[in-house]
């Protein structure tokens, strides 16, 4: 397959790219451009984080776990290319060193690199934007300070460039970016379903946050791959007065802005879902359809009550999310069909979404509730619960919700609920978290939403010294 | 004077434009291998059979390696040789190389490693303390004793009595750059290594081993690590002898490095302890014996875990003048990997035990857990050393001066302790002359405003229900020197160059800590020149010989003063020719502001420099430096094994969910003891990174191993180390201003491991948060995950 991308504001013209060769082995073996480094090699730790600008703007994305044909028709920008042509220190550069940012100096390209998208974005909110960067050394404390500093200085010219090339005609789709074989890279859903239905073995690559393990620990060989990255018409999110629709390859990010207003504790949530770097490459197609069982995004789906709509070749069909998830590891799709949109009903918000990890940010959840309950006068009408993490599958709580509808919205309601949950859920021991542990959080979601409806404080980030 | 200075470290500018060099960015011969181990995938066993054809038959596999194939020794132990390179037949934990591929690429070895296909005669590993304990399986014949006065007695006759026991999980290192070597084969017998290492010599030592040539056939050259934390002492031992064999054998140059789940599986961590402990208090919360019995995981291999053993006991007393003491150490060999240094080298493990008796103490008394410390403080240095002047430090209050105003803390009528006979001596017998912490503590309650803050965080915890707050305090007494006593030594190696510049070397290794920049600092500050006037290099076996691990904190004080020797060296030898050449007296020239001046005549360096090189004056010198006063019997478990003490003081406020046990960090205050710090900005950096670091261990790091020894926390999506937003919300961080009272290298102390205990502070709070939930001791055990701050909630709940 032949791509083109721009790096460090040069364009690059690749024939014949092995499809799952990551960015990061590319630029350290092929291009001695070792500034960007392995920390982890499965998108956990940010060392490897470079710039990547398409027309949605500038984004941090790992390129550990980022393949080649991802890029085609954008502009990557390395920790060598942070700096000036002729070597002047970007602002945040400059800053980590006056501010003490760096010790061991490992992961500091990958925190420069976050940190210059962050400044190009114009983001102060650094917890959030770093949240994928780990260092063991300086404590972030520095880092930040650094990252405040920068605020005050202007986006250099070097880096608004990339941003230019964006609009080249590289993205219109004019320059060569598809092969005669697999692995393909199709430009829109039609072309997609088409490709899908002759190639039904192949493997679909939408952010390869989840498929990028596979090749990085798994060591797997994937073969043919199509990859999803050129299907704009898959990007689109459609909010009218009766629903909520999300294509297959929007990106968690633009996910989490989308609900901010509308479901803000789901916002939140998403705000806490891995990190920046993969929000920015994972989908709400690619989630779904991988049916882990500590996604956290289908609970929540679940909870609004979505239908997943799915295509296989000019058919499509469309069934309520939770009945997509028949069995760990087994989903209903058929081969060549895939996940074409998820949509949910505009309603009300009485969402909660309960994230509860080892770490508050960048962690799998042990267990993800949440809950939607409708009350009206004093009563629960509607009740939809869903969990990740306590079953082989995302799940509902149907015996919960049962114990909830129709019944008085007290504390002493909740109580007798409680018991349900074990006639919903027997969820196992693992390193995240024991079963008695997951079993008896998730009926401390069910309080703390009747608790913080009752106005009490319940959630430990928003209490301070 | 360069010294003292808040300089950036020196490499800054290398690490944010990603130009610093490591390992795995060397450029590497044409031809250059890479290589990669097959692993044990069982805990223990021998192995009956072992067919590595569909190894050898991989895409870019060269060569495969196993016990069979390696010419010379097989051993990449630290300590007494029971640590094969490769399986010599039997496996002892999950990971434990069996073979090595030898391949074109680092994933065609990592792909061809998977497919060896090994027999085993599987046997029933040890474990846990409890297996271990069962099958009397440990290092060393029993357990080791240290004792002052009779605890037992004293306990048992004491007002008040506290007992409990508490896991104490391990720590994975989680250095960002993982295990790396590079070997590059030298003319006729010759070995180049490039190692990720805090310790280039044994590196230099295993290789010679391996390769069964004298040790100046070796060198050793280690320009940084992407962190070490004591991960890099001895596990990059495999890697560089894997390197160097594989090499030898091939005649090329052969790389290896971890994937982040490897080095996980293969290296050891800190140690995990379970701690049980008894002690008596009388009815003034003065402690009047206390019993300690450690129970150390040491995993398959002794590697370091006896000095680590040792270091925990000899940290039992921390802060606290101990009457009478006992500490029973067992060190328990299980079928896991072999635990290792990581800082604070047992130290931590240690002082978590007394600062939870203190802790429980103070809840069982009644008394504030701040006041009761104090009481049982040392006693201050002035107090002790009455030939020394009763010193204060600039800025800090003096306790003694006005015993009536306790500042923002009430002390009540704080009741006198009698000096116990054997004065104000630690378990060990070493005399405790230098304690700071009356005036840190003192200083750091009123800065951090703690009285009103824990009365806030008691009014927040009557009228909240879900959200409870905690507060605690915790000090840090660190004793600094390796107890392995001929280990305190090093040595430097500094030209000086026509033009006045300077090359300088020396045994210490980078890893992030700012070692580097601080001694070349002092350099800088001897010949009183500018700090970009000196350059400084790589450590290299060839330069500086036989030194010790760049571990234990020891890095600015031996390799300052061994540069500081080698300076003076030169500095006197200039002097003694210019004052020879002006008719003046050499005590009489002057070495500043990048000049040299004789009377009247005032030369720049690189003028001297010149002169001097002109009147045939050697400008090249060694410097060594060894540690004077100690002196350690660690059978006896009596000496002075410390040169001095590094003091540390921290307050941190958590908040809890009662909910599910989520818990944050809200503020922490920290004034800690650097002496007359030599780099300001780099000894805060290794404080603030060194509570969070410590807080992450007793927090949210959790090893998880299965039922059959496999580690299931191999990677940071399982294993969670403190995240940015994980750091305290208010973080205030302050050195206190004092001098070494022994003479350090310009009065500095050592700031490496202390800090790192700071976070003891964090867990306590979490106990004080939940004890907010009932009236019985949380007694928490660690990591206190939310998951055990949750457990903590319902025991205090009575629900289970």
């Amino acid at each position: 397959m032949d791509i083109t991308f721009l790096l460090n504001g040069e364009t690059v013209e690749l024939s014949d790219v092995d499809p799952t060769a990551t960015l990061l082995d590319w630029l350290r073996d092929d291009r001695s451009l070792t500034g960007t480094k392995e920390g982890c090699n499965e998108g956990d730790c940010g060392a490897c984080t470079v710039m990547v600008t398409d027309e949605d703007g500038a984004k941090a994305l790992n390129s550990c776990i980022l393949f080649l044909p991802q890029l085609h028709g954008k502009a990557v920008r390395t920790v060598e290319g942070a700096s000036s042509p002729n070597g002047d220190a970007h602002p945040v550069q400059q800053a980590m060193v006056d501010l003490h940012g760096s010790q061991c100096g490992f992961c500091t390209p990958g925190f420069v690199m976050s940190m210059v998208a962050s400044h190009a974005n114009g983001t102060t909110d650094h917890d959030t934007q770093l949240a994928g960067n780990l260092c063991r050394c300086t404590g972030y404390a520095p880092i930040i300070r650094a990252a405040e500093a920068a605020e005050q200085h202007p986006v250099p010219e070097w880096i608004t460039g990339d941003q230019t090339f964006s609009c080249s005609k590289i993205l219109r789709g004019e320059a060569a970016g598809r092969g005669a074989e697999p692995p393909y890279l199709p430009n829109s859903a039609d072309e997609l379903a088409e490709l899908y239905a002759q190639y039904p073995d192949a493997t679909l690559v939408a952010g390869a946050t989840d498929v990028g393990l596979w090749v990085t620990k798994q060591l797997r060989n994937l073969d043919p791959v199509i990859f999803l990255s050129r299907c704009e018409d898959l990007k689109q999110i459609t909010i009218t007065d009766e629903e909520i629709r999300f294509g297959a390859m929007v990106d968690m990010n633009r996910m989490g802005a989308a609900l901010s207003d509308l479901h803000p504790s789901y916002a939140e949530m998403i705000r806490r879902y891995a990190s920046v770097q993969v929000r920015h490459a994972a989908t709400v197609g690619g989630n779904i359809a991988n049916g882990s069982p500590i996604g956290d995004n289908p609970p929540a789906l679940i909870a609004l009550g979505a239908t997943l709509h799915l295509r296989k070749g000019d058919e499509r069909r469309s069934m309520p999310l939770e009945d997509f998830f028949i069995d760990y590891g087994k989903q209903d799709r058929a081969p060549g069909e895939f996940v074409e949109s998820v949509s949910f009903p505009r309603q009300a918000d009485r969402l909660k979404a309960y994230k509860l990890s080892k770490r508050f940010d960048q962690d799998i959840s042990a267990v993800c509730g949440c809950f939607n309950i409708t009350v009206s006068e004093g009563t629960v009408t509607q009740a939809r619960i869903a969990f990740g993490g306590m079953a082989g599958t995302p799940k509902r709580a149907t015996h919960v919700e049962a114990a909830l509808i129709g019944k008085q919205w007290t504390a002493a309601t909740i109580q007798a609920a409680l018991p349900a949950f074990a006639d919903d859920y027997q969820p196992l021991t693992d390193m995240r978290a024991s079963a008695t542990y997951r079993l008896e959080t998730a009926k401390a979601m069910l309080e703390r939403y009747f608790l913080e409806d009752q106005g009490e404080v319940t959630n430990v980030l928003e209490v301070s010294a | 004077m360069s010294v003292t200075k808040p300089l950036p470290h020196d490499a800054a500018p290398l690490h944010v434009s990603g130009s610093a060099r490591y390992v795995d960015d060397i450029p590497t011969p044409k031809g250059s291998l890479h290589l990669a181990f097959g692993l044990s995938p069982i805990a223990k066993g021998k192995i009956s059979g072992m067919d590595l054809s569909a190894v050898e038959a991989a895409d870019g596999v060269v060569m495969v390696m196993t016990a069979d194939d390696l010419p010379f020794a097989n051993d990449v132990s630290p300590s007494i040789h029971d640590e094969p390179l490769l399986s010599d037949g039997t496996v002892h934990y999950v990971g434990q190389p069996v073979f090595l591929v030898v391949a074109t690429s680092h994933l065609a070895a990592r792909k061809a490693a998977r497919l060896g296909k090994i027999d085993f005669a599987e046997e029933t590993p040890i474990l846990t303390i409890e297996d271990a304990l069962a099958a009397d399986s440990r290092f060393e014949d029993g357990p080791r004793i240290y004792a002052k006065g009779d605890a037992d007695a004293a306990i048992a006759g004491a007002a008040h009595v506290i007992e409990g026991s508490f896991e104490l999980g391990g720590q994975e290192h989680f250095y960002l750059e993982g295990q790396a070597a590079l070997a590059v084969p030298n003319e006729g017998a010759d070995m180049l290594v490039h190692s990720s290492t805090q310790h280039p010599t044994e590196i230099q030592h295993k290789v010679a081993d391996a390769l069964g040539v004298p040790m100046h056939a070796v060198r050793v050259e280690t320009r940084r690590m992407g962190g070490g934390f004591g991960g890099k002492e001895s596990q990059g031992n495999a890697l560089a002898v894997a390197c160097a064999v594989a090499a030898r054998a091939t005649g090329k140059a052969c790389k290896m490095r971890y994937d982040r789940d490897d080095d996980m599986i293969i290296t050891g961590k800190r140690h995990a302890f379970r701690i049980s402990y008894k002690a008596g208090f009388d009815e003034n919360g003065h402690i009047q014996g206390v019993s300690f019995l450690h129970h150390a995981i040491c995993g398959w291999a002794q590697d370091l875990s006896l000095p680590v053993a040792d270091r925990a006991m000899l940290h039992s007393d921390n802060a606290y003048l101990l009457p009478n003491a006992r500490i029973e150490s067992h060190r328990l060999k299980t079928n896991t990997q072999s635990a290792t240094a990581y800082r604070g080298f047992g130290g931590p493990q240690g002082m978590v035990g007394i600062e939870r008796v203190m802790d429980h103490a103070a809840h069982a008394l009644g008394l504030d857990p701040v006041e009761l410390r104090r009481r049982n403080y040392y006693e201050p240095a002035h107090k002790v050393a009455e030939d020394e002047p009763a010193d204060k430090p600039l800025g800090h209050p003096d306790p003694h001066e006005d015993l009536t105003s306790r500042g923002a803390v009430e002390m009540g009528d704080a009741p006198v302790r009698p000096l116990p006979a054997g004065g104000n001596t630690t378990p060990y017998g070493m005399e405790v002359s230098d304690f700071e912490l009356h005036g840190m503590t003192e200083a750091l309650l009123k800065s951090s405003d703690y009285a009103a803050r824990k009365a806030a965080i008691e009014k927040w915890n009557a009228e909240n229900s879900v959200i409870k707050k905690g507060i605690a305090f915790s000090p840090v007494k660190f004793g600094i020197s390796f107890t392995l006593t001929h280990l305190n030594q090093a040595g430097a190696l500094v030209h000086v160059y026509q033009d006045g510049s300077v090359h300088l070397n020396h045994g210490g290794t980078e890893m992030g800590q700012g070692l580097f920049q601080k001694v070349a600092q002092v350099a800088a500050s001897r010949f009183g020149i500018p700090l970009d006037m000196v350059k400084i290099t790589a450590t290299d076996t060839a330069k500086v010989p036989n030194t010790s691990a760049t571990a234990a904190s020891s890095g600015s004080d031996l390799n300052g003063m061994a540069v500081k020797a080698a300076c003076d060296t030169i500095r006197d030898r200039i002097a003694d020719y210019l004052a020879e050449r002006h008719q003046a007296d050499p005590s009489t020239i002057t070495f500043t502001d990048g000049h040299v001046s004789v009377g009247e005549e005032r030369y720049t360096f690189a003028e001297a420099a010149a002169l001097a090189y002109q009147g045939r004056i050697s400008l090249s010198a060694t410097g060594f430096y060894k540690t004077p006063k100690i002196e350690w019997d660690r059978i006896a478990g009596r000496g002075r094994p410390f040169f001095y003490f590094a003091y540390g003081a921290s307050i941190t406020e958590v908040a809890v969910d009662t909910l599910t046990g989520e818990n944050r960090i809200l503020r922490t205050d920290i004034l800690h003891d650097a002496g007359a710090s030599l780099n300001p900005a780099l000894d805060i950096g290794q404080v603030e990174g060194g509570y969070v670091q410590g807080a992450g261990w007793l927090t949210t790091e959790e090893l998880v191993w299965d039922g059959k020894g496999n580690l299931r926390t191999h990677a940071p999506s399982t294993y969670k180390i403190p995240a940015c937003s994980d750091r305290p919300d208010i973080f205030n961080v302050a050195l206190w201003d004092s001098e070494n009272r022994e003479d350090t290298i310009y009065r500095s102390k050592a700031v490496g491991e202390p800090p790192f205990m700071l976070g003891i502070s964090a867990w306590l709070a979490l106990s004080n948060a939940v004890a907010a939930c009932g009236d019985s001791y949380p007694a928490l055990d660690a990591p206190a995950t939310a998951e055990q701050v949750w457990h903590g909630i319902q025991r205090m709940k009575g629900d289970i």
